[in-house]
Formats: C-alpha cells, structure tokens, sequence
C-alpha cells in the first residue's frame, strides 16, 4: 500500500516536472542560458547513471564512456543524415556510400545497439582485468576507437575526421528530457531488479558473489553492455543537442569530466549524478561564466579575473569534494 | 523512501534552477528594454584558448580596436553605444555551440567570427536558429556559408587559396612535388589541403598528403617522410600551434625546401619562431602591414599607437605590436557590421541580416561586397608574403590572383 | 644503404622520445610499486614543469632557472602527494585514482589559467639544441644525449634502490605495505621519496623533451604522460628496467608507424601494444608475477 502511494507520488512529480519545463518553455525567452544548461544537463544526466551503474553498482571501474558516446554519436549521425544533404556532408567523399536516412527514435536505439555491440567485443577480453588495468584498458579502447573513427579510409562512412552535420536535432527541451528520464528509469528498475542485486554484490565481494553462485564474468559483461548502450544513446542527444559531431571531441577529458559528475553526486547514487550533472553544468557554462571576463568596479579591475579563471575555481571545487565530502551530494558510503 | 527524497530534491533543484534563473533572465531582458535605446550589442565568437587561441585574440583585438575607434553608431537619427560581449569558443567544435548559444541569450544584434573555419560551422545552427546575422572574419572554408542564409564572410574562400598556392609553388619554385599536411578533424587544414592538392595535382603535379592526430608535437617523421619523398614544398596550413613547432623542428633538422602555409600563418607566432633560422616561409593572407594606401597607414599606426597604450592588448597581440591580417579583418568586419545596422535602420537581427546582402563597406583589406548566392566577399587577390628570417618581419613578395 | 638513410630520421626520433618517455615512466613505475595507484597527474607534472622552465628562463639566467625547475618540480609533486592522496591512504582505491584525476584537471586549468591558453615556446638550452650531422640525417643535440642521459639515471637510480637504506625500504614498502609498516619503516617518507625521485626525472625529461618538441600547452603532458604509464605496464609494472626499455619500444615503434604512413593510428597503436600486453603477459615484460595484480 505504502510503495503505491509512493509510487503514485513520484509519478505525479515526473508528470509535474514536465508540466514545469513546458511552461518554461513557454514563457521564458527560448535563448536563455536555462535551456542550455537543462538540455545539456539531462544528456550529461543519463551518461553519468550508465558510468554510476558500472563504477558505483558493478564496482567496474570503467574509463571508456567517450568512446561509447562516440560511436553512439557516429551511429546516429550516419543513419539520419537526409540524402539531399550527403553531398555537401561528405564533400570529400562524394557523398558517402549510405543513402537513406531512418527516422529518429530507431536511430537512437541502434545508436545505442551499435555502442553496446562494440562494448560486449571489448568487454570479452578487457572484463577479466581487474581494477586499475580495467580502467587503463578501457580508457585505450576509447582512444583506439576515437582514432579509427578519423580514418580516411572509412570515410565514406564516417566522414573521415571532418564534421557530421545536418542531422536533425530537437529544439524543446522536452525531449532530452523525455528520452533521459525514460532511460535513467529502465536504469532504476534493473538496479532494483534481482541483477541489480547481483551487480552489488559483485561491487560488495566478487569472491562471495561467485561462492553464491553469481556468473561473475556474465553479470559483468552485462553491465558493460548496458552501461554502453545507454552511453549510446546519450551520445546520440549529445550530437543532436551540438547540431554537428566529430571524433575529436571524445577525448579522455571528456570521460573524466563524467567521471567527476558521478563523484560529485555519490558513487552508487542514482539521483546524486543526475543532480550533479546539473550543477555540474550550470557552474560550469553559466553561472561562473563571469570569473572569465575582466571585472571593473570603478576604475579597480577586480584582480584574478580573466580567461580561464573560471575553470580553476572550478577544479578547486572539486578537488575538494574529492577530499573532504568524499560521499558527494546523495552518497551514502 | 530515500528515492523518493532525492525525486522530491531533484525537481526542487530544477525548480529552483528556474525560478532563480528566470528572475535573472527578467533582470537582463529589463536591462536591455531600459537600455535599448541606446545600446547594441555585437557578439564576438573568437577563441581565447586552445589551438587557434593566438590566432583568434589577434582578431579580437582588430575588432576591440575598432570599437574604440568608433564607439557608437547612429540608427535613424538615434546615437547607440556599441557594446562588444565577447566569448571564448576555445577552438573547439564541442565547446563551441554552447559559447555561441551564451551570445544569443545576452541579446546580440550581430556576430563576428570565427578564427577557425571549424567552431564556424559547429556554431552556425545556433545562431541561425536565434536568426542572429554572423559575419566571418577569417573562415576559409566554404562550408561555412554554403547552404544557409545567416552566415556572411568578408575574406576570401579556401578553393581560392589553395589554388593560389598552388599556382604559386609551381609557378616560382619549378615544384614537381609536394608534402601536405593536415590535422585530423580540423576543417581549416583539411579544406585547403584538399584544394591544394586538387589545383597542383591539374598542374601536372604529385602530392603527398599526410595527416596528424591532435596533441601531436613530434612533427620530424612527416618532416623525414616529405624529405624521403623527394618533395619541393611542404604546404602545411595548420594552426599557429602546430606551426611553431614544425618550423623549430624544420630548423632542427635543416630542412631547405620552401615550407607554404595559407593565412593562419601570417602571425608574429610565425615570425619569432623562425627568426634565426633558415627556413624559408611563403604565406598567402588578406592585408600587408607595408601597405601604403592612406587606409593603410592609418589604420597600422592608430592601431600600434592603441596596442602599445594597453599592456594587456600587447600581450595578447604576442608581445610585441607587429599587425596581423586578422587583425585588420577584425577591425574591417567591425565597421561592415556597423555599415548593416546602418542600412537596417534598427538594430533587429531579422533585420540587419535582410540589410548584410547589400551592404558594401570599403575597408584597409580592400572593397567588401556580398556575393547574392552565399553571402561571400567577393575576393580575387591574395597577398603572398615572406618571413624575413634576420629581422623577423614580413617581406611583402606579390599580390597573386587566379587566372 | 638507401633504406638505412631515409628510415635512420625515424629510428632517432624513437630512439630520443623513448628515453623521455623512460624518465616519465619511472614515476609511474615506483609509484604504483608502492601505492599501487596510476598517478594520473604525473603527465601534467611534467607539464608543468616545462611551464616552470619557460617563465623561470625569463626572468634570470639558465644557469639559476634550471636547478629551480629541479626543485620546483620536485616540490609540486611532494605537495601534490601530502595534500591530494595522503588523506585518502585508507580510502578505497578508486577515490585515490579519481583524486588523482582530479588534480590532473587542476592542474591542466591552472596551466590554461597562467598561459591564457596559448602555446608557450619553450627557451633553447644552448648545447643540446644545436642541429648535428648524422649520416644523411640531421637533427638535435638532444636526441642523442637523451637515450645516454637516461641510461646514466638509470643506472643512478637502481644503485640507489639497491644500495641505500631508504631504497632498501622502498623495495620493502612495494613487497609488502602493512607488513613493512610493523617492522617500523616511516611510511610516509618513503612515499615521499617516492614522488621526488618521480618528479625531479619527469623535470629533466620535460627539459629534454621540449627541447625538441618546442611548444607546451595546457595538454602537452597529457599524451606523453599516457603512454608511459603504458610503457611502465609493457616492462611489468614496479620494475625500473622494465619500464625503460618498454618506454623505448614504443617509442620507437611510434615513429615507424609514422613512416610507414599509418599517422592516424600512431597514438592508438600505443593503446592496442597495452591491451595486448595486459591479456596475454599482464606482468609485462620484466614484471614479478603477483596475483593481485590482474
């Protein structure tokens, strides 16, 4: 009785929140920083649930989300790309060899098929280590990823190392947001389901989790797989919400910066990264945006104040996060 | 119970997000209502950071420089103070939309840039989408303004350019052979490369295109692979970042050949890395600081005498007051923006994009006219320029055009 | 003879970045030995070390700026050790890994934050930046007093290991952790010792690899300080030669696929070599066989 009034009450929540968002919508000048941060936000949401299932739920410590973005971002620029636009895309290649372009929603999901197919290859050698060769192994695999995706001589596929663009993109910020929140929920249920048990207790003691029967290497190359096929399709919003994609933008970096979404927000704590990843780019594209430009109050210039100020406040925040609030925002260990 | 919480927390958080960003937003839409009669607002979309980060403060200062020559405009008999807001793209085709859509939510009628073909067409949806006018300063590569209807360009395109290269290397070095180089995903490079090897390769030519992964530093392979080749030339239109290093490695391991590089080379990056050395420098580029017209000489001694007045301009001139083309692109693209809000009678975006397409302004890198089909300059001539490697200044070599 | 000539340019090249990449890979090495921890920011360490020598040869002659580039450089990684992974010694080992990632990132935007994000030219060392004849090949003083340079620390450094008391304790720290704590060796200090010896050879691997690749950016240390953590695994991860001449293999390795045209793979090829490496041989070359490990 009790978790269906709970139940009842987070759905009206849910429902509320998109009220909200349409009326935002609606009122608000469509050009405000807000809907950046919100669009942005929930892409950089669902990535970092998929890295929380695998890091804070599985205990795999993984390092290779940008190259699952990536080719989630590839797969759906490809597929989508209308033909009368290939030519100009694929100026180098005469217009690519793919000429059809499938409707969105499939687009996505074989976004995110195409990066979990990728990760269950990956995952069959690189999940029997352990650790930090885990994460070292991955965050390789991101890298040779990103360097085939540049090669020329697939270019007729992927354009070589030059820009996808002309794909079609979302303007509401609905749809992120409906596409994101559909996904952390299929997340929530699985963590909650009798596998997400098995992943914890795998996190928990792997020697136990095996004695009680649980097929290590199955279970975790289950989590790798889903965790990449929703790191998939994050990367598809991610190439919508940019209106262009290209290989160069996956670097590491941008899998640390996940990485310190889901620390800020509590490893294993599914509503801590998705918060986490608002504030995390709220601060960052918006409102510490002014620690960039040079501050006058009279005819004192504000000292410190230039380019480049902002991001090392920034860091330091973090850093201290990562020393004294080691549970982040929601954690619970 | 405790997910619950963290919904109930989550949805309070964007609530809040909202309500607090929605009173600001009040605050700045009031600020410009109050203060719309008399200020305008031009965006600036350079990079400050990264690879094109020299390239691109050069350019912004063309335009800082300009707007302090000319502060305000006058619109239909009101004065406007012209307010430049200036952001970092920081050379990166991710970073970029994001730095663009912060323009178009701080009310812009008008956009300048970019330095780097590359954040120009990542960002061009964005401002399209806002109906925000764009003017590229020194973007070559075509793709910029094909296809749309917003972004405008004053200098001259890539197809151009690497003809004239081409022309160039075959016409005074007798090449037979030539190395070109790019970086992977960087359009700039790509682009003229590409149309580089095209014209010399029509010229009864070979080329040998080579491409490196960003971040690389160690440029003495490809240097050996165009040597092992037997090349004449080695065109390399890369950033100024790659750029100094390929000169001090080229330096290093006495490479003879000419090295040729399109406009992004036309830098004091340039000059000071290959003072000293025997590299020989041929650059293609919009603007000739020996220029002599009374333009000319104008705009090169106000905008020395204003650079050496601010030490912080100075330093991010490269630290010392040599004037880049792009700079002077800057300051040409300034006055043609302000040239279309003229002729738009209204600082409306909408309208001063309808005005761009007939607007002509005659600048210190020559007539700026729009062509009716993509909005680009039209542009026949380069300046081709060599760096004079004892005193570290530009040798102004010959104007080249395409016949 | 031909082929000798147009791929000797390649070899030296590998040959010079491999011993820089050796100097960097040391640090990796001892510090996981002892920490078992990949110390992320030890490629921006030897970042900023460059960054150091660049504004100290600015101001006052080389003969003061490069011993000040030694300590400096030293001090930031004994700083960096005490303030960022000292408190988390207890803590499970991904919050240390990720502090470490966390103090790459401030690292790298503190390095924005004073360049303003430009490339920096590098000053020229007199002596080893002088261009010489080898054969048909021309290039930097640098690249042969490098692989020299970093034998002779080598050499240096394994004496030291072996022959001192705080060596001594080193190797008995990396054997076993707890246990050598009980039999009264200051932890603490040997960890230190640790990050100083790392970071005083990430120093003079920064002045020797600036010295040819002239410019430093904000990410110049990142993809050098990433490809000797996987030189430091190829040679089995805790050992000192191992490290060495995995940081020379790829190296070289690195420019040959370079010459043979493959440019687009010269970066991946390095992660492919440790993928490999970690299924079949995860001890690495010269790595003692440990089940803890993989």
């Amino acid at each position: 009785m009790k978790k269906k009034t709970a139940n009842l009450i987070s759905l009206g929540l849910v429902a509320g929140l998109f009220l909200v968002l349409f009326l935002l919508e609606q009122v608000m000048d469509p050009a405000s920083m807000l809907f950046v941060v919100l669009k942005k936000g929930a892409i950089y949401a669902l990535v970092a649930v998929s890295m929380n299932l695998l890091n804070g739920f599985t205990g795999l410590f993984s390092l290779g989300q940008a190259g699952f973005m990536l080719i989630g971002a590839y797969a759906y620029g490809i597929l989508t790309i209308p033909p009368e636009a290939r030519d100009a895309v694929y100026q180098y290649f005469d217009g690519g060899i793919i000429q059809f372009a499938l409707p969105v929603p499939l687009a996505l999901i074989i976004a995110g098929l195409a990066a979990a197919f990728f990760a269950f290859l990956i995952g069959l050698p690189v999940l029997r280590l352990k650790s930090d060769y885990l994460a070292i192994a991955t965050l390789g695999f991101a890298e040779i990823i990103r360097a085939f995706f540049q090669w020329d001589a697939l270019g007729p596929i992927t354009n070589g190392s030059n820009l996808l663009r002309r794909f079609p993109t979302f303007s509401s910020v609905i749809f992120p947001f409906f596409v994101a929140g559909l996904c952390i929920a299929i997340i929530v249920l699985l963590v909650n389901s009798s596998y997400g048990r098995a992943f914890k207790a795998i996190r928990d003691d792997e020697v136990a989790a095996e004695a009680m029967g649980i097929n290590l290497f199955k279970h975790k190359q289950m989590a790798f797989v889903i965790s990449s096929f929703f790191a998939g399709v994050s990367g598809a919003l991610l190439a919508m919400y940019q209106t262009t994609v290209q290989a160069s933008a996956f670097k590491s970096a941008m899998t640390y910066e996940i990485l310190l979404i889901v620390v800020i927000g509590g490893i294993g704590s599914i509503s801590g990264s998705c918060i986490a990843s608002f504030l995390f780019i709220a601060c960052n594209e918006w409102w510490l945006r002014f620690l960039d430009n040079e501050l006058f109050i009279g005819t004192w210039q504000v000292p410190l104040l230039r380019t480049g100020f902002r991001k090392v406040v920034f860091s330091i925040i973090i850093m201290a996060v990562v020393l004294f609030y080691r549970q982040g925002i929601m954690g619970d260990r | 119970m405790k997910k619950l919480l963290a919904v109930l927390l989550a949805s309070l958080l964007v609530l809040a997000l909202g309500a607090c960003s929605s009173g600001s937003d009040t605050a700045s839409t009031d600020a410009t209502s109050s203060s719309s009669d008399n200020v305008i607002r031009i965006g600036v979309y350079e990079p400050a950071s990264g690879d094109n980060g020299a390239g691109g403060k050069q350019e912004t200062l063309g335009i800082q420089y300009a707007n302090s020559v000319a502060p305000t405009v006058e619109v239909g008999g009101t004065t406007y103070d012209v307010e430049l807001v200036i952001v970092d793209n920081e050379s990166s085709n991710d970073k970029g939309p994001t730095a663009a859509a912060s323009l178009v939510s701080s009310g812009v009628s008008i956009a300048l840039g970019s330095y780097g073909s590359g954040v120009s067409i990542a960002a061009s949806d964005v401002f399209g989408n806002a109906g925000i006018p764009v003017i590229g300063v020194t973007c070559t590569n075509p793709q910029v303004t094909e296809g749309n209807s917003h972004y405008f360009r004053i200098c001259f395109l890539d197809p151009f350019q690497g003809t004239v290269l081409a022309n160039f290397a075959a016409e005074n070095f007798q090449a037979k052979t030539a190395y070109s180089l790019a970086k992977l995903g960087d359009d700039y490079s790509v682009g003229l490369c590409n149309y580089f090897n095209q014209a010399f390769e029509a010229l009864g030519g070979t080329v040998i295109y080579e491409t490196f992964p960003e971040g690389n530093s160690d440029f003495t392979s490809y240097l050996t692979t165009a040597a092992n080749s037997g090349a004449d030339v080695f065109f390399a239109p890369v950033s100024t970042e790659a750029a100094a290093l390929i000169i001090n490695q080229a330096a290093g391991q006495g490479w003879s050949k000419p090295i040729l590089a399109g406009d992004t080379w036309d830098s004091n990056v340039i000059t000071s890395a290959a003072t000293g050395t025997d590299v020989q420098i041929y650059v293609t580029t919009f603007f000739h600081e020996g220029d002599t017209s009374e333009k000319g000489t104008a705009f090169v001694t106000g905008f020395k005498e204003w650079l050496n007045a601010n030490p912080n301009m100075l330093t991010n001139n490269g630290g010392n007051d040599m004037v880049s083309a792009v700079s002077a692109m800057g300051y040409d693209a300034y006055f043609t923006a302000l040239e279309a809000i003229k002729n738009a009678g209204s600082p409306e975006p909408a309208a001063v994009m309808e005005a761009l397409w007939d607007t002509t302004y005659d600048g210190v890198c020559g007539n700026i006219v729009f062509d009716d089909v993509n909005g680009d300059a039209v542009r026949d001539v380069a300046f081709v320029k060599q760096v004079n490697t004892e005193s570290g200044n530009w040798d102004f070599i010959a104007i080249q055009g395409i016949s | 003879m031909n082929f000798m000539q147009a791929n000797l340019p390649y070899l030296l090249a590998g040959i010079s970045v491999g011993g820089q990449y050796a100097l960097i890979a040391i640090g990796y090495t001892m510090v996981y030995g002892i920490l078992r921890l990949i110390n992320f920011a030890h490629g921006d360490v030897f970042m900023i070390a460059g960054l150091i020598m660049i504004y100290a040869a600015a101001a006052m002659p080389l003969y003061l700026a490069i011993p000040l580039v030694l300590i400096a450089t030293v001090v930031i990684g004994f700083l960096i050790e005490r303030v960022a992974y000292k408190p988390l010694r207890s803590a499970p080992r991904m919050s240390i890994m990720i502090s470490a990632i966390g103090v790459s990132y401030l690292l790298q935007n503190l390095a924005l934050y004073v360049t303003g994000g430009l490339s920096r030219m590098y000053p020229t060392i007199p002596f080893i930046s002088d261009s010489v004849t080898i054969g048909s090949a021309t290039t930097k003083m640098v690249t042969l007093i490098t692989p020299v340079l970093t034998l002779i620390l080598v050499v240096v450094l394994v004496l030291f290991i072996h022959k001192t008391k705080i060596g001594m304790a080193m190797r008995a720290v990396s054997k076993d952790f707890e246990t050598s704590q009980l039999m009264g060796i200051k932890i603490n200090s040997v960890i230190s010792a640790t990050f100083i010896i790392g970071s005083f050879l990430a120093a003079v691997g920064s002045m020797l690899y600036f010295t040819n690749y002239a410019g430093v950016t904000p990410t110049a240390g990142a993809m050098p300080g990433l490809k000797a953590f996987v030189a430091a695994v190829f040679g089995g991860i805790g050992s000192i030669p191992g490290a060495v001449i995995g940081a020379f293999i790829i190296g070289i390795c690195e420019n040959i696929i370079k010459g043979m045209g493959w440019t687009t793979f010269s970066d991946a090829f390095t992660f492919a070599l440790l993928i490999v490496i970690l299924i079949a041989k995860p001890t690495g070359l010269f790595g003692e066989k440990a089940t803890d490990k993989v």
